[in-house]
């Protein structure tokens, strides 16, 4: 690995640990409500969004682990999704890339 | 920008499903194609920056949270079909292991965020950037806008697709079944927070990295240019 590679790993590492800034920003984001929000707005919930809208049980939702209550909890927590993330992300195209380069010299 | 399950109908889900199948595949074969070997590195920490960036949540005026997605200046320097990869392995990551985006949906964020983005701007950084020297000042306000351009985008696209929901899908008293909100509120709330907010993020984060490179090590930022190495 090259000292840029290097260094934007060491970016990459920083980033990861400062993860726990993005939590501080409370607030919705357009089109990505839950149920009973929707109701708040609208006084009904549009069936296609009442049906679907737990079709899938992701096994960390949101970031977060179940207890996970004070900020500095929710803080690990994110900090640690972001670790599995990265690791993952980079694991996975690592190999792929491995495999699509092997027995190039460039 | 993370379009949960349930906000696309149907049709919206089934063509959106349809459009990237092929798209992955042929992604796929170029990123083999084009890949060097000393940039596999890079595609993988790529993916990577893509995930953490979009957990940095920031507010705006009104209220509203959003985030920088990084598919601009991962579609300049590695190229935007490698892009088309590395952006959709964290966005499906994110759909299934923590529920951030649909399942259902996740055509439709890869579409707007790992095919729509990185494409965008990479054209838009090609075009201002024009026959100027990698190492120009020219190049990283190319990267600037291009990060700018995309993002709002690909949020213009999210808008549409949330937007045409009532109009295809309504059930028998006439309620709207996925997105109740038509293309009068979601084209106007998607861009604007974007444009007036995150895109300028984006814009930051695009310029930062690539100005970076260019000194560290303009020798990354060779991608579609004649002379490659």
């Amino acid at each position: 690995m090259d000292r840029t590679t290097k260094k934007m790993l060491a970016a990459l590492a920083v980033l990861t640990v400062l993860v726990p800034l993005g939590l501080l920003a409370t607030g919705e984001t357009f089109g990505e409500w839950g149920a009973e929000e929707v109701k708040e707005k609208l006084g009904y919930v549009p069936h296609g969004i009442e049906s679907l809208g737990s079709l899938w049980s992701a096994p960390i939702p949101d970031y977060s682990f179940p207890g996970a209550e004070t900020f500095a909890e929710s803080a690990l927590a994110y900090i640690a999704s972001a670790i599995i993330g990265v690791a993952i992300c980079a694991g996975l195209l690592y190999i792929i890339g491995k495999k699509l380069t092997a027995g190039r010299s460039d | 920008m993370h379009i949960p399950d349930g906000y696309l109908g149907p049709y919206t889900i089934v063509a959106t499903w349809l459009i990237m199948i092929p798209i992955w595949v042929y992604s796929a074969r170029r990123l083999g194609r084009e890949l060097r070997s000393r940039q596999v590195p890079l595609l993988a920490l790529s993916a990577a920056f893509s995930f953490v960036i979009m957990m940095f949540n920031v507010p705006i005026p009104g209220g509203s949270t959003g985030h920088a997605v990084g598919g601009a200046i991962i579609g300049i320097v590695l190229g935007p079909w490698a892009a088309v990869i590395s952006i959709s392995v964290a966005l499906v990551l994110q759909a299934l292991m923590f529920g951030d985006g649909g399942i259902t949906a996740i055509a439709a964020n890869c579409f707007n965020m790992a095919v729509l983005m990185p494409f965008s701007a990479y054209y838009v950084y090609k075009i201002i950037s024009g026959n100027s020297e990698v190492t120009s000042g020219r190049r990283t306000i190319a990267a600037a806008v291009a990060g700018y351009v995309s993002l709002t985008l690909a949020a213009a696209m999210t808008g549409f697709m949330f937007g045409i929901q009532p109009l295809l899908h309504r059930d028998a008293a006439g309620y709207p079944l996925y997105m109740p909100y038509g293309l009068s509120v979601t084209l106007p709330a998607m861009i604007i927070e974007h444009a007036l907010g995150f895109s300028f993020l984006e814009a930051i984060v695009t310029a930062l990295i690539f100005a970076y490179i260019q000194r560290a090590d303009p020798s990354l930022l060779s991608y579609g240019r004649p002379s490659r190495a």
